[in-house]
């Protein structure tokens, strides 16, 4: 036998792990994160994997889904509704806005789910329970970044000139995943307890696209109101990516609301999520 | 203490009655709920909540490198019990110390995903229990060579066989190299071949000096492998103990009194009917010498039988019935089976008759023989099944001459029966 069966014997004093009913607010415990960060990599590349097994099209469905969405809205909001679009060209101007969004929604809708699509993990083993939702919500950005070489073909094919405001753009990337995140966190968490959260999450996304300016221009909305949609943290994102992307729309407090309101829910989240796991292998 | 790989104490864990209906409820109800209960609250009707320990105060050492059975009825406990050990749901009292990294295998194959191939799930199954990328990296083809699966290593494991997909998950997870392992009955899957081929796996990890946490309701495999076992009932540790053998028959037939003894006598004078009375009851070998607790299957035994008649009554009769160890009844037998010239006599008084049981007739496991006897017809002065007089048998090894027939098969009978060409 080689080395490589040695024991390590840890007894000499602390136990390595010390199991104990859990009282009051539970402890983050980044440092377990960390050592299973190849577990988040693994579930990640897996949902990536899987998601366009025995499909036809494969990954095309990343670029498919947003253009025809784009092509929809451009007929309908674009040509029948003529809604303006801060005079840019209609179907580049709800696709930077669709790009966000959609990643925005797809990893809402897989992280609400995520908990109790792994059942079988969560009662059978142990894991930082916290590597799920996020595991759930990294594949998006796959598809994001297919569809971002869609848009910068679009950028070329429209003209529109790139500025320096493009940089901000990891920044605007970074809170749609973390508002996803911390929606998922909630949901997710809630959803082992309630299965309701199953019926209430495609309302809930249909609904939040329309408060959020993805066919249409935020400058709709009458300056007074301006503050208080700021309170969608979507609105700040999106808006964000057309500064940053087409030079449109502007970005003032709204934003700045945005990022408060991201991090109040991340934080809440992940209280609520840590709170309740020590219950998930029970309840599940 | 330097030596502790576990340290339990005081562990109890509560679970609400009616559990996942209980917990698994909706908004509406919730909501429904949390107006009434003030109300109901204000009028003195409060709703108890029902519920029960599945752990009740459990405490026990478990030495490094020891390997320890966990037995239990079905719902004792054991799998709460492995469950707060390997960190899945937390305790409601009590502590657990572990020394050492923990993995556990509740199940085989858990995370696997039936589109992705052999390899990958090998790669994700490893991380899953705890294994880092570079582990199975470098344990990648003994994992295969053990599962036997290389050709399939590029399939999606969805168009594999029960069997394959087993033998592909135990693999990874025989391939762990943890401190502490806690298993969970994963040896009740694949054929006998392959259960075998576990149990060494398994075996050879406790040789490593890992601490193995083991529960099956395999009592063999739990003599094989452990070097002490644990019986829980009802959430309480009920027996803890290196003599594997009277905690297993402890287990099985609950009565301490009848441990592992092969000859039962009638020192209280009890089971005493108006025309019976037992005097004892024991196995032995042909030349009337007491069995020991276990015996191989390659020799034939009796089972002789003590009693005294207070009369003759030409519709008495006795004889024994015989359980395999989850309680099932082999048979019965009487000495009036056969033709009537060959049965034995019973006069008044004393009288002692046996009955061979042939070599390789039952299987391997424990046995439970029973006094039974009667008068024909009328009604049962020792009815079956009834805390009669009883021993206790183990039979163990010496299953057949063959080179290919070696281990348990599954059965209550394991006899050797001879083909032919014909």
């Amino acid at each position: 036998m080689t080395n490589k069966n040695v024991i390590t014997t840890y007894s000499a004093g602390e136990p390595l792990i010390t199991i104990k009913p859990q009282q009051g607010w539970a402890a983050l415990e980044l440092g377990d994160l960390w050592r299973y960060r190849e577990l988040l990599f693994l579930l990640t590349w897996r949902d990536i994997k899987v998601r366009y097994a025995q499909t036809v099209l494969g990954a095309s469905w990343a670029v498919l889904q947003p253009l025809l969405t784009m092509a929809i809205f451009s007929v309908i909001f674009g040509q029948l509704a003529k809604l303006p679009s801060d005079g840019i060209p209609y179907p580049i101007f709800t696709f930077t806005a669709l790009l966000p969004w959609q990643l925005f929604a797809f990893s809402l809708t897989n992280s609400s789910q995520s908990l109790v699509g792994s059942q079988n993990l969560v009662s059978k083993v142990y894991f930082p329970r916290l590597i799920i939702p996020i595991a759930s919500v990294l594949p998006g950005l796959v598809d994001f970044a297919i569809s971002f070489l869609v848009l910068t073909g679009m950028l070329v094919y429209y003209q529109i000139p790139l500025t320096t405001r493009i940089l901000s753009l990891p920044l605007f990337l970074l809170l749609a995943v973390m508002s996803a995140l911390a929606v998922g966190l909630w949901l997710s968490a809630l959803n082992v307890k309630y299965r309701d959260i199953r019926y209430v999450v495609p309302f809930m996304t249909l609904f939040w696209q329309y408060a959020t300016p993805v066919a249409y221009s935020a400058s709709l909305i009458p300056e007074k109101w301006r503050l208080l949609y700021g309170l969608n943290p979507m609105t700040g994102v999106v808006e964000g990516f057309r500064w940053a992307l087409l030079g449109s729309g502007k970005v003032d407090g709204l934003v700045w609301i945005s990022i408060v309101i991201i991090a109040f829910l991340f934080i809440s989240g992940l209280t609520y999520f840590k709170r309740t796991e020590a219950t998930f292998a029970d309840v599940i | 203490m330097s030596d502790i790989a576990i340290r339990v104490e005081n562990l109890s864990k509560e679970y609400r009655i009616g559990g996942k209906q209980a917990v698994n409820r909706t908004f509406r109800e919730t909501l429904l709920d949390s107006f009434s209960s003030p109300i109901r609250w204000m009028r003195g009707e409060r709703k108890p909540i029902e519920t029960f320990w599945a752990l009740n105060d459990i405490s026990f050492e478990i030495k490094q490198g020891e390997a320890v059975g966990i037995i239990g009825r079905n719902g004792a406990g054991k799998s709460t019990l492995l469950k707060v050990l390997s960190r899945i749901t937390k305790p409601t009292k009590g502590r657990v110390d572990l020394y050492g990294r923990v993995a556990s295998l509740l199940e085989v194959g858990t995370g696997f995903h039936s589109e992705l191939s052999g390899r990958d799930n090998i790669y994700l199954n490893g991380a899953i229990l705890g294994m880092s990328r570079r582990e199975i990296g470098g344990k990648f083809d003994e994992i295969v060579d053990f599962s036997g699966v290389e050709k399939f290593l590029d399939t999606p494991v969805k168009h594999y066989s029960s069997g394959m997909y087993v033998r592909l998950a135990f693999a990874v997870a025989a391939h762990l190299e943890p401190e502490i392992l806690v298993v969970d009955e994963v040896l009740a899957v694949g054929d006998a071949e392959f259960q075998k081929k576990c149990l060494g796996k398994m075996g050879d990890v406790a040789k490593q000096g890992r601490t193995v946490l083991f529960v099956s309701h395999n009592m063999n495999a739990i003599e094989q492998l452990c070097k002490s076992c644990i019986h829980i009932n009802h959430g309480r540790l009920i027996n803890f103990s290196s003599d594997i053998h009277s905690v297993i028959v402890d287990y099985l037939f609950g009565d301490p009194s009848e441990k592992s003894s092969t000859i039962w006598i009638n020192s209280e004078n009890s089971y005493i009917s108006k025309i019976f009375k037992p005097i004892s009851l024991a196995l032995t070998d042909e030349s009337g010498n007491l069995l020991p607790s276990t015996i191989p299957n390659n020799s034939d035994f009796y089972v002789a039988i003590e009693g005294e008649l207070a009369f003759k009554d030409p519709a008495f009769t006795v004889g024994y019935a015989i359980y395999s160890e989850d309680g099932a009844l082999l048979y019965w037998t009487y000495n009036i089976d056969t033709t009537e010239d060959l049965w034995p006599l019973l006069n008044e008084g004393k009288f002692k008759i046996r009955s061979k049981i042939p070599h390789r007739f039952l299987n391997e496991g424990v046995h439970k023989i029973e006094m039974i006897a009667s008068l024909h017809f009328r009604e049962w002065l020792l009815e079956p099944g009834h805390n009669n007089p009883s021993v206790l048998l183990t039979i163990h090894g010496g299953l057949s001459d063959s080179p290919l027939w070696f281990i348990r098969r599954p059965g209550l009978l394991a006899p050797v029966l001879k083909w032919e060409n014909w």
